[in-house]
């Protein structure tokens, strides 16, 4: 039989707010266990919660992104179960009049452009961290995470396909980067992403019984977890079983997904209104303030960057799904004039390094400006683009300008045509046998062959001498050999 | 309505509240007359009512986004049954 | 000194007829003397009191006290003191010192109050007789074989036996006012979010507000001077600005307008204390007053919409009680799910659990609708009913209680009985409006209260009215001891 997978996903993004959704602690990644925890975050008693406007703005912010209606009247929910990373015995969420209400983002999938539609969205606690080292056999408690805000994103089930959950995945991260209310660290858990899974046999319009999956902390594994998943889905049913609606964890390590049963304990979660806080209402003045300050969304900039800098469809939509990146990459055209350039410079050479050193481009040694005035050096011929990549790792390594560098380091291409002749003559007197070779072969194959005088060429040059200029020379000169 | 015992177990699990096995009928009796009483609700209409969950017509106030409370692990852990190395200890979390 | 109020201890403190030392050492021995007889406190802190008369006589010799400098007061036990045991009446918070202040115990330490002590509690406010706390019965100084009421009975008995001039109580479903009535003394629940309720810790979170209890109505506005205000820490404190509510005390009561309700004095009343209610009405007739029958047709709702809200509230605050931060904690926990349940077990006393198990029940899906909801849809039915009668009168008039002080177990075993005691107090907090109880007469030789109750905010007017009825009455002035 042939199955068709259906998924959808739930998407946590942590929020960049300076303090907790409803407390004065900070929410800086990394701090000593429990020195951001404060009375409220601890639940001592009496303690109370104040929601923190910059949460609420963060929310809005995202669901204008996503062409959503926005709330005028959310509710604060209470989610009631034990767990020792839960200090208040419950988790403050919204259920029933969340903040972002439906809306949709734009993929790209094989097939083209495809809609996914935004059930909702709402505001929520983090819980804190239980962390497992021994501590003679028993467990610590870290609460420094508990009560960052998340947005809890809920999309329909409206992917087809590993990869496309994949591109939703991926957009929803360039959406709130973009916007900057989320760093998407995803490896320290800034983004998370839960998936539900289930098949049916092609056609059939009834959704089949889902799993979710759990823990998946990359966009690769999204596609990974899915697939396995899906396989084991269809060997167990063609095997005359049933799916289990339970909640699985992905082991990326195994490649597997495996049943969590501990948690399921049949929860009943008692949601009930929050006493402790009051519907949040905003007016329109409220929300248009904040479309005022929406950046350029990734699907504009790439329009533009296709439109106005003729990127291909690619390029631009690498280049704009993250802001940082985005940005990078036009303050480098800015200083070279040349898009395409600066598009293959920051997708290539720029994108190797900083994988290779697991950096994010913030981070990159070699600042947008530095890199555009190595591609200007390209432009104007002063050194070749193999040079220009010497260059870079003197950049990347050491620091400085492209001209202080080709200066320092006597990078300068040679264009001075006396001196590539007499090196010409050199690598021809020394090399009668390919000489000879071209000579005898047909006029219209000697254009191969001039790749081998090209290579000696440069080396004599140090690679400094100006690959144009040399072509034509060397070409005349072989040529002048065969009449 | 009325409960029986294995609804009070379910409730105390829920609760995660331990009882004396001996008290189980008492608490089975004295949850089942409370909840006789607040049954009494049922015989008043109240169809298209909206609920009231705060007396106050009041909306949520907003915080700024600003830091204001500081560290004070070393005081808010005063209190604590089991601390090591700033970590609140419990009997091993199972995932 | 021990006959009189906080008003007239101010003034000897200024006339310097008195110091704040000497005060408080006598109130300190007389607690000391005489409070094993009535368990009315579970914490005195007679170093911190001399320290902070000390601190009052000193300003108020510099001259830079206010109207509280120097006066001594006890907090009831579930405000939060920082260094100081704050147990709620529990053996879950037995070992339980704060780290930090309520609002209202920073206010009245800002105001150069002195504190006396903590007053004993019914278990998390949790009952009406104060028998359910940890720390013993506390006992009725008009006869110690009757319960002071609760939860705030610690109060009320400090207060009636001279062990303080004043004292803070909380009220969810008639904790001031209720053992006010029994005790003889004056107390008033502000409108809900008059009072911060941050520190004080929670039981029923959209009934609980914190109120003054002391010996007249003047020295209640006294201290609602101090208490009152919005609360940057609470979302639920109310913006309404705050008054001087000793302003207005003096007001005739010419042309007021009282609402007495009919189902008040119907067959729920023991009629001896009908007949003392009918008197105290008539003393406000010949002040001025214009009396009018009226109707609340939800009075006897309030019992299952109450009982069900404060447990559903209830379940829901008091899960953070799971022996992992502070608080109590079982022996040798042998897991997780043990550690909740004997600490949680072993911690709250059988009413607590009650009501946990009634709370939990409520909000379980399934049940939502039919409870919950249906007991938020009364509660809107009984706001309604006040809002129509407030639309022809002032002031609504009744008993507190439907009899005086039962004695000590009478009703502890049952459950249903005891809640049917609180008729006249629920529906004031399920509405959210202020109300008070004012000693209107005795029966065999038992206080009996006067129950007032106004407009949302409109405290100072019911502070007026029980002024103006103690200006000509004597009923607050009696005392069950000799001092």
């Amino acid at each position: 039989m042939e199955w068709e997978t259906v998924i959808g996903l739930e998407i946590h993004v942590q929020l960049a707010t300076n303090t907790k959704i409803f407390s004065g602690a900070s929410t800086a990644f990394g701090a000593e266990p429990n020195t951001q925890a404060c009375a409220v975050d601890l639940a001592l008693p009496g303690t109370l919660p104040v929601f923190n406007d910059g949460a609420q703005k963060m929310a809005i912010m995202f669901g204008l992104a996503i062409n959503a209606d926005i709330g005028k009247r959310a509710v604060f929910e209470r989610k009631n179960y034990f767990y020792p990373d839960l200090p208040k015995g419950y988790q403050t969420t919204q259920l029933e009049a969340p903040v972002v209400g439906e809306g949709f983002v734009d993929i790209e999938t094989e097939a083209g452009e495809r809609r996914v539609r935004i059930h909702h969205a709402h505001l929520e606690e983090d819980a804190g961290k239980s962390l497992h080292e021994d501590f003679h056999g028993q467990s610590g408690i870290d609460l420094n995470r508990a009560g960052t805000p998340l947005v809890e994103i809920v999309s329909e089930p409206d992917m087809r396909t590993s990869k496309e959950a994949a591109a939703y995945a991926r957009k929803i991260h360039a959406i709130v980067t973009t916007l900057g209310i989320c760093d998407g660290n995803m490896a320290e858990g800034s983004m998370r992403c839960d998936c539900n899974v289930s098949i049916r046999p092609k056609g059939s319009e009834t959704l089949g019984t889902r799993t979710e999956l759990k823990n998946i902390n990359s966009f690769r594994f999204i596609e990974r977890a899915i697939d396995t998943e899906v396989e084991r889905q269809i060997d167990l049913i063609e095997d005359g079983g049933t799916v289990v609606q339970e909640t699985r964890l992905y082991d990326p390590d195994k490649n597997e997904t495996r049943s969590m049963r501990s948690k399921e304990d049949a929860n009943d979660y008692r949601y009930f209104p929050c006493p402790d806080l009051l519907p949040v209402v905003v007016d329109d003045a409220y929300v248009e303030a904040i479309r005022l300050t929406l950046p350029e969304l990734p699907d504009a900039r790439k329009e533009r960057f296709i439109s106005e800098l003729g990127l291909s469809e690619y390029d631009a939509g690498v280049l704009s799904a993250y802001r940082d990146q985005a940005d990078y990459f036009e303050s480098v055209v800015e200083c070279c004039g040349d898009a395409k350039l600066a598009a293959n410079w920051v997708m290539g050479e720029l994108a190797k390094n900083l994988n290779a050193a697991d950096l994010s481009i913030e981070k990159s040694p070699v600042s947008a400006e530095q890199l555009g005035g190595l591609l200007v050096r390209i432009k104007d011929n002063t050194i070749s683009g193999n040079i220009a990549k010497k260059v870079f790792e003197v950049q990347w390594n050491e620091g400085g300008t492209a001209d202080e560098v080709i200066e320092a380091k006597g990078l300068k291409q040679v264009t001075d045509t006396g001196a590539i002749e007499s090196m010409i003559d050199e690598v021809i007197a020394n090399a009668s046998a390919q000489v000879e070779q071209y000579k005898a072969a047909e006029p219209e194959k000697r254009g191969k062959m001039l790749g081998f005088f090209m290579g000696q060429v440069m080396k004599a040059s140090g690679g400094k001498a100006n690959p144009g200029a040399v072509t034509g020379i060397l070409k005349s000169k072989l040529d002048a050999l065969c009449d | 309505m009325s409960i029986d015992r294995s609804d009070v177990e379910r409730i105390a699990h829920l609760a995660r509240l331990e009882l004396n096995e001996q008290d189980i009928p008492a608490y089975t009796e004295n949850l089942s007359s409370i909840l006789n009483l607040i049954d009494e609700m049922q015989q008043i209409d109240t169809d298209g009512v909206e609920p009231l969950a705060h007396p106050l017509d009041a909306v949520q106030r907003l915080r700024a986004d600003e830091v204001t409370e500081l560290n004070q692990r070393d005081k808010l852990q005063a209190v604590a049954p089991a601390v090591e190395e700033g970590l609140f200890l419990v009997p091993k979390v199972i995932e | 000194m021990f006959e009189k109020t906080l008003s007239e201890l101010a003034q000897d403190l200024r006339n310097g007829t008195v110091s704040s030392v000497e005060l408080t050492q006598a109130f300190i021995d007389r607690i000391n003397r005489c409070d094993s007889e009535y368990n009315a406190f579970i914490t005195t802190t007679p170093e911190l009191a001399l320290q902070q008369a000390k601190a009052a006589d000193e300003s108020l010799a510099a001259g830079t006290g206010g109207p509280f400098t120097g006066l001594p007061i006890a907090h009831k036990d579930l405000f939060c003191t920082e260094g100081v045991k704050t147990s709620c009446g529990s053996k879950m918070l037995d070992n339980f010192k704060s780290p930090y202040d309520a609002t209202v115990v920073a206010k009245f330490k800002a105001a150069g109050a002195v504190m006396l002590g903590k007053t004993n509690m019914d278990e998390f406010a949790m009952g009406s007789t104060n028998e359910s706390s940890f720390y013993g019965d506390c006992k009725n100084p008009w006869d110690t074989s009757r319960v002071p009421g609760g939860s705030s009975g610690g109060s009320a008995a400090a207060v009636a036996a001279r062990l303080t001039p004043a004292a803070t109580g909380s009220d969810t479903g008639g904790s001031i006012r209720q053992p006010a009535a029994f005790c003889g003394i004056t107390g008033i629940k502000p409108t809900y979010g008059r009072v911060s309720r941050y520190g004080m810790v929670a039981y029923a979170s959209s009934l609980d507000q914190g109120g003054p209890m002391a010996r007249s109505a003047e020295d209640c506005a006294l201290m609602l001077n101090v208490m009152a205000g919005q609360d940057a820490m609470d979302s639920t404190s109310s913006a309404q600005p705050t008054e001087d509510y000793t302003a207005s005390l003096n007001h005739s009561l010419q042309g007021l307008k009282i609402g007495v309700p009919k189902e008040f004095m119907s067959a729920d009343l023991d009629s001896a204390m009908a007949a003392q209610i009918e008197t105290a009405i008539k003393q406000l007739e010949s002040l001025g007053a214009t009396i009018k029958e009226v109707s609340l047709p939800n009075t006897r709702m309030s019992i299952p919409a109450y009982y069900i809200i404060a447990p559903a509230e209830a379940s829901s605050n008091l899960s953070r009680f799971d022996g992992v931060r502070y608080g109590y904690r079982c022996e040798e926990p042998k897991d997780l799910e043990d550690l909740y349940k004997r600490t949680r077990g072993e911690g709250f006393g059988s009413e607590v659990k009650r009501r946990i198990m009634v709370g939990t029940y409520a909000l379980c899906a399934g049940y939502y609708d039919a409870y919950y909801n249906k007991a938020q849809q009364i509660r809107r039915l009984i706001q309604q009913d006040f809002m129509r009668i407030f639309e022809e009168v002032d002031v609504i008039v009744g008993p507190t209680t439907p009899s005086p002080a039962f004695t000590i177990g009478e009703k502890v075993n049952d459950p249903v009985a005891m809640y049917m005691e609180d008729i006249f107090t629920l529906s004031l907090n399920l509405a959210g409006l202020p109300g008070m109880s004012v000693p209107c007469g005795q029966v065999n030789g038992l206080p009996v209260g006067l129950q007032l109750i106004g407009n949302y905010f409109d405290e100072a007017r019911l502070l007026n009215v029980a002024h103006q009825y103690q200006q000509n009455t004597e009923w607050h002035t009696l005392s069950p001891v000799t001092a």
